[in-house]
């Protein structure tokens, strides 16, 4: 309804006595669920620790896990092997989102193209790219460029698949619009094909973040002496298990912090979306 | 402006390895500043020619000539039935679009989309996005789109079909009134025979597919013509008489419908 007929139909429609306003606003009872959620989880844990039915050397109550994490805080340590960590995803990240985006842009338009990379990545994409780590360290060296090079690598495969869906899936009526009203190749691909792509490629991304860290993460745990990967198992081989929860939380923290990175820069590229999408 | 001679244009296309002939011996003629409808029963092609001769597709047989005015080949925009307005744009964007893609600069392009969008009661939206807008007002913009790239010819592939039959009415008489403005040559297909007897100079009807001619009526209700005249007697007659000549095809139509159905 427009803004106008809006108002129209306020004016004609009848009065009707309205229910006197609650006092408090009763709250949905599906954000009590969401509310209640972990903290259910965290109460049936620290029962079952408290009993003795979980064994508490692999299983440290709650409080344990969070007196732990404070004290890595406090000891600066847990800024020392998540920065490491975040230096590795970020730049894995970045260079393999870009890499992905450019394929697969390229990708969606070119027949030709699609048809002869396809099998390819196909092919690569399966393979666990833990199990390439050695040869990729062959390659560019030990250290963070290994990390930072798997990390790109896991990322290109999930956002170079995504990107040429998306640019496939844009409805063949703005192509036809586009080129009804003049546009030649470059600027149908900015007007057309790269904005009618974009929401796509955001999903794409939100799933490759979460990709990277897993794999940043495993990589860390088979070859490094610095990272959050490296602490979590460092702390499991000596057994101090409430470090390694700790780790977890920290883990679990990023990857909600990777998500709301991404909605956002998805609400400010993309400013023609809906709110709520 | 610009007029436009087809003759013997046919379209034919594989689907699934089978051969689907969508038209066939069409003659079509609209000449200089004329308002020419098409009518004719789903699946009969009449989306497919509006295509052929926008040039987003080609005939396999049959000539198909557009002359403009000018030497070069004159610019024929199309309004799509389902909002075909880019998302992504605003407003104002999406009216400005065709002019941007002939390289119009920003000023005079932005004043002539706010023209248009004044013409078309959509100045307080110029800064909106599409989703921000009813069907009524997407089409319009859409309409807004085509006039303000100025082509020769206009071409509207049942531009109101998506609409209530109220916003119908209502951009009904826009659409008239905009023509008696600008004289475009206009090739506008719909399922309404009221619709193409309240616009059009001619109306042409095409028969079920393989779509070709099946009568031509020369529609001589007097211009400027506005939705009073959908009560008078002459136009009661003339809807008649062109139900009477399509619902033969109408109904072979939506027999071949339910043959390929079953």
């Amino acid at each position: 309804m427009s803004a106008r007929e809006e108002t129209a139909a306020a004016k004609t429609a009848p009065r009707r006595r309205l229910a006197p306003p609650r006092s408090l606003p009763v709250p949905r009872l599906e954000h009590l669920a969401a509310a209640l959620s972990p903290i259910a989880v965290l109460l049936l844990w620290q029962a079952l620790v408290s009993w003795g039915i979980l064994d508490h050397r692999f299983f440290p109550l709650p409080t344990q896990v969070l007196r732990a994490l404070w004290s890595l805080i406090r000891s600066g340590r847990l800024w020392h092997e998540t920065s490491i960590t975040l230096y590795r995803v970020g730049w894995g990240f970045a260079i393999g989102a870009a890499g992905g985006i450019a394929c697969g842009l390229i990708m969606g338009v070119s027949r030709l193209v699609r048809a002869f990379l396809d099998p390819i990545i196909s092919a690569l994409y399966v393979i666990p790219k833990i199990a390439v780590l050695p040869l990729v360290m062959l390659i560019v060296g030990i250290g963070d460029a290994s990390k930072v090079a798997i990390v790109a690598i896991g990322v290109f495969f999930v956002v170079v698949i995504n990107t040429t869906a998306a640019v496939l899936a844009i409805d063949p009526i703005y192509i036809e619009a586009g080129r009804n009203f003049g546009a030649n190749r470059a600027q149908m691909f900015r007007h057309v094909i790269l904005p009618g792509a974009l929401p796509s490629i955001f999903t794409g991304l939100r799933i490759a973040a979460g990709i990277a860290l897993i794999t940043v993460i495993a990589a860390e745990f088979v070859e490094a002496n610095r990272g959050l990967g490296y602490l979590i198992w460092q702390s499991w081989q000596t057994l101090v298990v409430e470090n390694m929860y700790a780790g977890l939380v920290v883990i679990g923290a990023l990857g909600v912090v990777f998500a709301a990175l991404i909605a956002l820069a998805a609400r400010l590229a993309m400013p023609w979306q809906r709110r709520g999408n | 402006m610009a007029s436009i001679t087809a003759r013997g244009v046919g379209k034919r296309f594989s689907v699934r390895g089978r051969e689907v002939v969508a038209l066939h011996a069409f003659d079509f003629t609209a000449g200089d500043g004329e308002f020419v409808c098409i009518v004719g029963p789903s699946g009969c092609g009449k989306s497919t020619f509006l295509r052929i001769v926008a040039g987003l597709t080609d005939a396999t047989e049959g000539t198909i000539a557009v002359d403009g005015a000018s030497g070069r080949r004159p610019r024929a925009n199309l309004v799509f039935q389902e909002h075909a307005i880019f998302p992504w744009k605003t407003v104002r964007e999406n009216v400005a679009f065709g002019l941007r893609m002939r390289g119009v600069g920003r000023r005079q392009r932005e004043a002539v989309a706010d023209a248009w969008l004044e013409r078309l009661g959509l100045a307080r939206f110029a800064d909106a996005y599409p989703h921000q807008l009813s069907g009524g007002m997407k089409q319009r913009v859409g309409i807004a789109r085509a006039f303000a790239n100025e082509p020769e010819v206009l071409l509207m592939d049942e531009p109101l079909g998506a609409l209530d039959a109220q916003t119908r009415v209502l951009l009904q008489e826009e659409i008239l009134r905009l023509w008696s403005e600008q004289r475009t040559t206009v090739v506008y297909v719909t399922h309404s025979i009221e619709e193409a007897v309240l616009l059009g100079d001619r109306v042409v009807l095409m028969t079920a597919s393989p779509g070709t001619n099946k009568e031509t009526f020369v529609i001589d209700l007097p211009r400027p013509r506005s939705i009073e005249l959908t009560g008078t007697p002459a136009f009661a007659a003339w809807t008649l008489r062109i139900w009477e000549a399509l619902r033969d095809e109408v109904l072979r139509a939506a027999a071949a419908e339910r043959a390929t159905a079953r």
